[in-house]
This record gives structure tokens, C-alpha cells and sequence, in this order.
């Protein structure tokens, strides 16, 4: 039961430690919400832009050839193997005779006829192999080319590199931007925490003098700290839900020609994940930063 | 309160054995192996000149500070050897009240009064329960709304020790609990004090006030530079060139 109590008393002290330490609390808040919209922002541009490189990295294709007078049989059981691979997304089989209608179609027009029934592309059967990621691309080659009975791999080296690098680049950008964020945030947030230590300075001493526990007299400050962190991510989270939803409507109204190019991750699919990574991030950050100045001010 | 607290036979519940206190290694002690017996229920007057070791002893029994010589022993615990996860449970056996009140200012009387239940987790219905019985017993119960701000000094040492006996603690230490205050309302307190004694608490008070310790006639401990130099059973204030 006192266990129970000495919660609660806590968990309600926590939060009558904001409203007596208006000015800092508010000034946290501003600040940490400013660093989790920023952050909700770019986390909807990098998840956007991750949307775009990976629809790019699956039109991306490995080209697989076999040898001449392969049995049916083999080619199957290669295209079985293929596709248990975890970086391949989708394996598509093309007999010589689809390939060459495709090519005279999109290439030959009227001089197709010129060809008859022949089939330059005779013994082309291949397998065209999409990605999840272009980054295992390599692997995927040294692996088809070892196989028994493949005659050539052919894969767009250029593409592939190109979309891995800005993907990574992008990657190692956000987690910077973040982890600076984090870090200002917990900086902050910790402040906060010990001025409101130093403001109470008497009243702890009273309670310690009193007989209350280390947890009764430490705990308030870490709630304090949990529930910023929790406003200061909430807060920007419902502005930024908005903003994106509108930018991204009016984008696609008034600029069409950009549709054909750019193609928007749905508010809902984003905030999937940024809702509970930023809400998470918060009470993180709220929770790391009072139990630090806890520690280093907070002698009981 | 609490009623024939006082056993048929005295037993030592605060006991002081060659006890030191040195701030530094260099300077003088502030307490120099001073040996001293409390009993339960005794009404107790610590008396002497800035400087003679009267706070540092308070500090001690509050386990404030640990002491660099001796053994001091309250309510049967080595307070020398206490534990820190013990030191809650060893506070809440002391009531401790002091010259400038040290009261929240940013709550009433009544929620001074209950912050010492509440900080160690006593139900809500008990609170409401006992801050109202406590705030009638020091005279306070009209008043239990007001900011301590806006009463007189007497006033705010009632709340001080309403908050101070509320957890019904076996000791009480006053440090200088005059010391702000004019004459009648010294008078108050000395008798709400007297009242708590009487009720079966040991009271230590701490007090430069000579008229109040020579009238009360109770026992008086004369300290002088961190040693003990009197301790009369129903004494009065010694004069300072002793």
C-alpha cells in the first residue's frame, strides 16, 4: 500500500513540479518541441525519400543467362533457388521468343517483318531478378555467376551504387541530425531539472529531515523530466501530422507534373513509426535527462 | 496523542558516549568527547554560547553529519553505523523543529502540515484524519487555509511543530524554536512544548533564552566549546564567564 502511495505521490508531485516551474517548463517544452518537430519533419522527408530510392532500386534488374542446351529442368530449379534469396524481391522468367517479341516491338518497328520467323535472341532465355536491396546486388552476382549452367550475369553496376550511396548518405545524415537533437534535448531537459532542484532546495531538505525515502524525494524530478519529454514530443507530433498532410495534399494538386516523379508516403504510413520512435524518444529523452541531474545534484 | 508513552522504568533513549566532532583535521573539535544520557519522557535544555557545539550536536542526532569519534545511540539504533537505506525510517522516530520555521511557502498550513504524512506515504483518509486533530492541538485549526506568509512568527513555529509531533515521533529537537519570537509568543511555544512532554515525547530544545530555561526549571545541559560543562537535573542558564 505504501509502495502504492509513495507512487502516486510522486506521479502527482511530478506533475505540480511543472506548473510551480512555469517559466523553465515552458521554455523546455518550446525547446524540445522545436527539436522533435524538426525532427518529425526530416524523419517524414528521410522516409519519403527511402520510399523513392527503394521504388527506384526495385525497377533496377540482375539479367541472367544459361548456357546453351541447358535442360528446362535446371533452369527451374535455378529460378526455385533465386527466389529463396532474401534480397530478392521479385524473379521474373523470359523465354527467347517473349524477349524478341519485346525487342521488335519497342526497337525494330516496320523492319521486323524483315527477320521472318527467325530469332536472333535464340537460346536467350533468361530470368530477370528485383531487389529489396540494391546494396546486395554484388553478392547476388557472385553467387548467379557461380552457378552450374549460367553463361552470363549481366546487372547495372552504376544504378545500383548510385542509389545504395545516396540511400546510406541519407542514413548516416538522419542519425546525426538525431542524435544532435537527442542530445541538446536531454541537455535540456536535464537544466530544467536541476533548477527546479536548486528552487527546492529547502523542501527536499525538509522531506529528507522528515524521513522520506530516496525514491519519494528523487522520484518527482525524474516524473517532472518523463512528462516534458512526453508534452515536448505530443505537441509538435499534432503539427506536424498536420503540416505534412497538407503540404503533401497541396503538392499533389498543384504541382502534377511532380507526381509523375515523386510519389508521397501516406500521413498515416509515416506517422506508423514516428509516432511511437518520437513519443518513445520523449519519454527517453525526459527520463535520461532528469535522472542525470538527479544523480549529479540530487545528493539524499 | 499519545498517552503514558513514559515506562515504570527510565531507559536511556538518547545516549552520547566519548563523542568528537572535528570539521577539519587542524582545527579545534566542535564537540570534544562529551558523554551525555537522555531518558524517555525527559524535557531537556541545551544551552550555551555560539560556537559551543549546540547545532553540531543537533546535526549529529539528526544524523546530518557523522561523528568522528564515539558512539551515539538513539531509540536503540548505532546512529555511527546506520545504514543509508535505514536513515528514513531512523528520521521518522525524530521531530525536529527550527529557529526560522522552515515552512513551504508555496502551500497552506494544512498541506505544511500534511507534507510530512504524505512524504512518507501515509493514506490520504488518514491525513484528513489527522492534520485537523494535530492543527487543534497547537491552535491552528481556524486557520488551516492560510499561507504561512500571512501569519505571525508565533504563528508559524505552531505549524512547524504541528508538522514536527504529526508523525507522533518518540523525540522531538527543537533548535533556538524562540529565537525569532517575541516574549508572549515565546511563552506559547515553550508550553505547546511543555504540553508534547507531558504527553510522553522526549523534547531536547536547544535555546539561548535565559528567562524561559531559568523559569521552567527543567533539566539543563551547559555546553561551552564543544564540551559539556554543566548538567543540572532542574537547573537554570549558567552564566557565560563559568
Amino acid at each position: 500500500m505504501r509502495i502504492i502511495n509513495s507512487f502516486f505521490y510522486s506521479f502527482g508531485q511530478g506533475i505540480k513540479n511543472i506548473f510551480r516551474n512555469k517559466l523553465f517548463s515552458l521554455a523546455t517544452l518550446a525547446t524540445i518541441g522545436s527539436c522533435v518537430f524538426l525532427f518529425g519533419l526530416f524523419y517524414s522527408v528521410v522516409l519519403n525519400f527511402q520510399y523513392i530510392v527503394r521504388e527506384a532500386q526495385q525497377s533496377v534488374a540482375v539479367t541472367v543467362f544459361f548456357e546453351e542446351g541447358i535442360a528446362d529442368g535446371r533452369i527451374a530449379e535455378i529460378g526455385e533457388d533465386i527466389k529463396k534469396r532474401g534480397e530478392v524481391s521479385r524473379v521474373e522468367f523470359v523465354s527467347a521468343e517473349e524477349a524478341w517479341e519485346t525487342f521488335r516491338a519497342e526497337n525494330l518497328g516496320e523492319y521486323a517483318d524483315s527477320f521472318g520467323d527467325d530469332n536472333p535472341l535464340e537460346g536467350d532465355d533468361n530470368y530477370e531478378i528485383y531487389l529489396n536491396d540494391v546494396s546486395m546486388q554484388d553478392e547476388l552476382v557472385s553467387y548467379l555467376e557461380a552457378q552450374q549452367g549460367v553463361r552470363q550475369v549481366r546487372k547495372s553496376a552504376i544504378v545500383a551504387n548510385m542509389l545504395s550511396s545516396v540511400n546510406s548518405l541519407v542514413g548516416y545524415v538522419a542519425m546525426g541530425i538525431i542524435g544532435i537533437l537527442f542530445l541538446v534535448s536531454i541537455f535540456l531537459i536535464s537544466n530544467t531539472v536541476a533548477a527546479g532542484i536548486a528552487v527546492r532546495r529547502e523542501e527536499i531538505g525538509i522531506m529528507k529531515l522528515i524521513g522520506a525515502t530516496d525514491f519519494v524525494v528523487r522520484a518527482p524530478f525524474v516524473f517532472e523530466g518523463i512528462f516534458l519529454g512526453f508534452l515536448g514530443a505530443a505537441v509538435p507530433l499534432v503539427v506536424v501530422y498536420f503540416i505534412y498532410s497538407r503540404i503533401t495534399a497541396y503538392v499533389i494538386e498543384h504541382f502534377s507534373l511532380l507526381n509523375s516523379l515523386l510519389k508521397f508516403l501516406p500521413v498515416n504510413e509515416i506517422f506508423y513509426t514516428l509516432l511511437p520512435v518520437a513519443l518513445i524518444m520523449g519519454v527517453g529523452i525526459g527520463f535520461l535527462g532528469s535522472f542525470m541531474s538527479v544523480h549529479r545534484y540530487l545528493k539524499v | 496523542m499519545k498517552k503514558g508513552r513514559i515506562q515504570s522504568e527510565p531507559r536511556a533513549l538518547i545516549s552520547l558516549e566519548e563523542v568528537s566532532m572535528n570539521y577539519s583535521r587542524d582545527g579545534s573539535p566542535a564537540l570534544d568527547r562529551i558523554s551525555l544520557e537522555v531518558e524517555a519522557g525527559e524535557f531537556v535544555f541545551i544551552v550555551g554560547d555560539s560556537g559551543s557545539g549546540k547545532s553540531t550536536l543537533i546535526k549529529l542526532l539528526l544524523h546530518e553529519l557523522r561523528p568522528t569519534g564515539g558512539t551515539i545511540i538513539v531509540n536503540n539504533v548505532n546512529v555511527g553505523k546506520l545504514r543509508h537505506s535505514k536513515l528514513p525510517k531512523y528520521r521518522r522516530n525524530i521531530g525536529v523543529v527550527f529557529q526560522d520555521f522552515r515552512l513551504l511557502k508555496d502551500r497552506n498550513v494544512y498541506e505544511n502540515v500534511a507534507f510530512a504524512q504524505r512524504v512518507i506515504s501515509v493514506p490520504s483518509r488518514k491525513i484528513r484524519k489527522n492534520v485537523p486533530s494535530v492543527l487543534s492541538l497547537v491552535g491552528l485549526a481556524e486557520k488551516y487555509k492560510q499561507n504561512p506568509r500571512h501569519l505571525s512568527g508565533g504563528e508559524q513555529q505552531r505549524v512547524a511543530l504541528a508538522r514536527a509531533i504529526i508523525n507522533d515521533p518518540p523525540i522531538l529537537l527543537a533548535d533556538e524554536p524562540t529565537g525569532n519570537l517575541d516574549p508572549k509568543n515565546s511563552w506559547e511555544i515553550m508550553k505547546l512544548l511543555e504540553e508534547i512532554n507531558e504527553d510522553g515525547t522526549t523534547v531536547v530544545v536547544v535555546t539561548h533564552n535565559r528567562e524561559i530555561v531559568n523559569a521552567m526549571q527543567k533539566r539543563v545541559i551547559t555546553m561551552k566549546k564543544g564540551v559539556i560543562v554543566s548538567d543540572q537535573a532542574r537547573g537554570g542558564y549558567i552564566d557565560e564567564d563559568y
